[in-house]
């Protein structure tokens, strides 16, 4: 058994900033990742970010996520990092299992932070598991990690900001997208992403799903319907498009597996994205000394997830009494950012659900 | 419209346009009309000519008479949202962000496209800025009378 103070598990931004802020509140702390790459989702952003400058708004995500591992640097003696390493198990008594280098390893930690993103949603369709059907993930980590084109003529159903991001990339990246398809009325993300695609003439199709892809060995094109108030396909509206790949962009659930085996109570809540730990205001667990931060407490922004992040690590290093000689200022300074990030009309949706997935008082 | 489509209204447009006598030095044409969680065009303008305030999703407001044009918030907004536009003589002059390759090199006669990706006529590539961070400023040239619906422009090849 190893014994570490600090686990951390995910780096990607709330991670990395988890990180930082408990090194600095002088923890000792191990991250841990399953990637190769440390920055999460970042690492395959190659668009500007929204938010403001404490967030790093107007830099491209993977510089984000270098500027976020550099910020480690001075703490080398204090922070050790795992990659290539999967936590596949966590038990109640404050064990975790980790995979890696081809062997299992157990670590018994005295506080945890779970930083472990979100998984991505999947659509059924007639023909979904035909070769070039991929989800908006993988597309980008085929294009803007390995530099492979996933295809040349591409239909994106989804209109969420990854939708709309993922199109433009493939445009950056010389495919044609053919069409953008949305079940909803509306066009989800923001809207300058979606004027971003239409200027360079593609069609953005609401109140519209895919029925079947086409095609035997490889997708060779796609069916579309127009769909009716209670979304249901209208009959007589179907048509096809042709091209070689369909990317799925339908959105992204908390990776919430890790916190249930742990024991801590997890209700649904759907603004959030679907199953999320219930957390206090100090972003701790309903299990003691386990906090979560970023996507996996609710899908968010990579800016709300470095501002959660470093509030899980300062709260973290407190439970440890590793009490950071900032504490109150930076404790009030990403309160204020969160309010202010979340404060308009997109962050209506994570307000409502906030508050259904927070609890005031420690429950054990 | 703008939320079923992409594209604005031509009103919505030309609330984002000062008035045509200002034109004559290029003015920033702030096309974003939604409350966002975004500041950098605000934060980064060297005159303080755009106003979003404390409420970081309160949409972006161009003071025309602080804005020189300089062209700084067309290559910072992460929405590609911002170009500059100015009228010289029987000529709409833009600068505008562009991050596909090919890049336009000055002199050549590019297509320029309006908000829905549809041809206007020609565009004339009149200086090309290569920034660091890769979000190039084009500066290019049509027609006047496409002050108010051009967009963006398109390799001809
Ligand atoms: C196309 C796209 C565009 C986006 N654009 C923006 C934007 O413009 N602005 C913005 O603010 N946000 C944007 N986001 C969102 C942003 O990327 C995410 O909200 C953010 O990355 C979440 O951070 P995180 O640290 O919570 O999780 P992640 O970045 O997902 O990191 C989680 C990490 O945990 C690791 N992990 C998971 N499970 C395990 C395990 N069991 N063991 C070990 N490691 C594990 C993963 O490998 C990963 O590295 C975008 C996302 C996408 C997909
Ligand atoms: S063009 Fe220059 S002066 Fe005008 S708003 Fe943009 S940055 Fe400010
Ligand atoms: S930087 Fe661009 S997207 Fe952000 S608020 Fe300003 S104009 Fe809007």
């Amino acid at each position: 058994m190893i014994e570490k103070e600090l686990v951390i598990v995910g780096a990607g931004p709330a991670g990395l900033c988890a990180a930082r802020i408990a090194a600095e509140a002088g923890c000792r702390v191990l991250l841990i990742d399953r990637s190769p790459l440390l920055g999460g989702q970042l690492i395959k952003q190659t668009h500007k970010f929204f938010g403001s400058e404490q967030q790093r708004a107007k830099t491209r995500g993977f510089r984000i996520a270098e500027a976020l591992v550099a910020d480690l640097k001075p703490f080398g003696d204090t922070v050790e990092i795992w990659q290539e390493a999967t936590v596949v198990g966590a038990y109640p008594d404050s064990v975790l299992t980790v995979w890696t280098n081809g062997e299992y390893r157990k670590i018994h930690f005295q506080s945890l932070i779970l930083a472990v993103g979100a998984g991505e949603r999947s659509l059924a369709f007639e023909n979904n598991d035909l070769p070039g059907v991929y989800g908006a993930g993988a597309v980008q980590t085929l294009m803007n990690v390995y530099g492979v084109l996933p295809g040349k003529e591409v239909v994106m159903i989804g209109s969420g900001n990854i939708g709309l991001i993922v199109c433009y990339q493939l445009i950056q990246a010389g495919a044609v997208v053919k069409a953008l398809v949305e079940a909803a009325p509306k066009i989800g993300g923001y809207k300058v992403h979606a004027s971003k695609l239409r200027r360079l003439g593609v069609p953005i199709l609401t109140r519209t799903t895919v029925v079947r892809a086409l095609g035997d060995s490889a997708v060779k094109g796609v069916v579309l319907s127009g769909l009716d108030e209670n979304w249901n396909p209208i009959p007589g509206t179907e048509s096809e498009i042709a091209c070689d790949a369909v990317c799925v962009a339908v959105g992204l659930s908390p990776l919430y597996q890790l916190a249930w085996m742990l024991g801590a109570e997890i209700p649904y809540v759907g603004e959030l994205g679907g199953m999320v730990p219930l957390l206090d205001e100090n972003r701790q667990t309903t299990v003691s000394g386990v906090f979560a931060a970023g996507d996996a407490s609710g899908v968010e922004e990579a800016s709300s997830a470095m501002v959660g992040g470093r509030l899980a690590g300062l709260h973290a290093a407190r439970f440890l009494g590793h009490l950071h000689p900032d504490h109150t200022a930076i404790d009030t300074e990403c309160r204020a950012q969160l309010s202010s990030l979340r404060g308009g009309p997109f962050g209506a949706k994570i307000r409502a659900g906030l508050k259904k997935a927070e609890v005031k008082v420690h429950a054990r | 419209m703008l939320d079923k489509t992409g594209v604005p209204t031509p009103d919505q447009v030309l609330s984002r346009f000062p008035a045509e006598k200002d034109l004559l030095r290029p003015k920033a044409i702030l096309e974003c009309y939604e409350d966002i969680p975004c500041n950098p065009c605000s934060t980064n303008c060297p005159f303080q000519a755009i106003v979003i305030g404390e409420d970081i999703n309160a949409q972006p407001r161009l003071i025309v008479e602080r804005c020189t044009g300089c062209g700084l918030c067309v290559a910072v907004c992460p929405g590609l949202a911002i170009m500059t536009a100015a009228l010289k003589n029987d000529r709409a002059v833009f600068q505008i962000p562009y991050e596909l390759l090919p890049l336009p090199q000055t002199g050549e006669e590019w297509v320029g496209l309006d908000r829905e990706g549809r041809p206007l006529g020609p565009a004339r590539i009149e200086k090309v800025v290569r920034k660091a961070d890769r979000t190039n400023v084009v500066t290019v040239s049509l027609e006047a009378r496409h002050l108010y619906a051009f967009a963006t422009v398109r390799c001809p090849r």
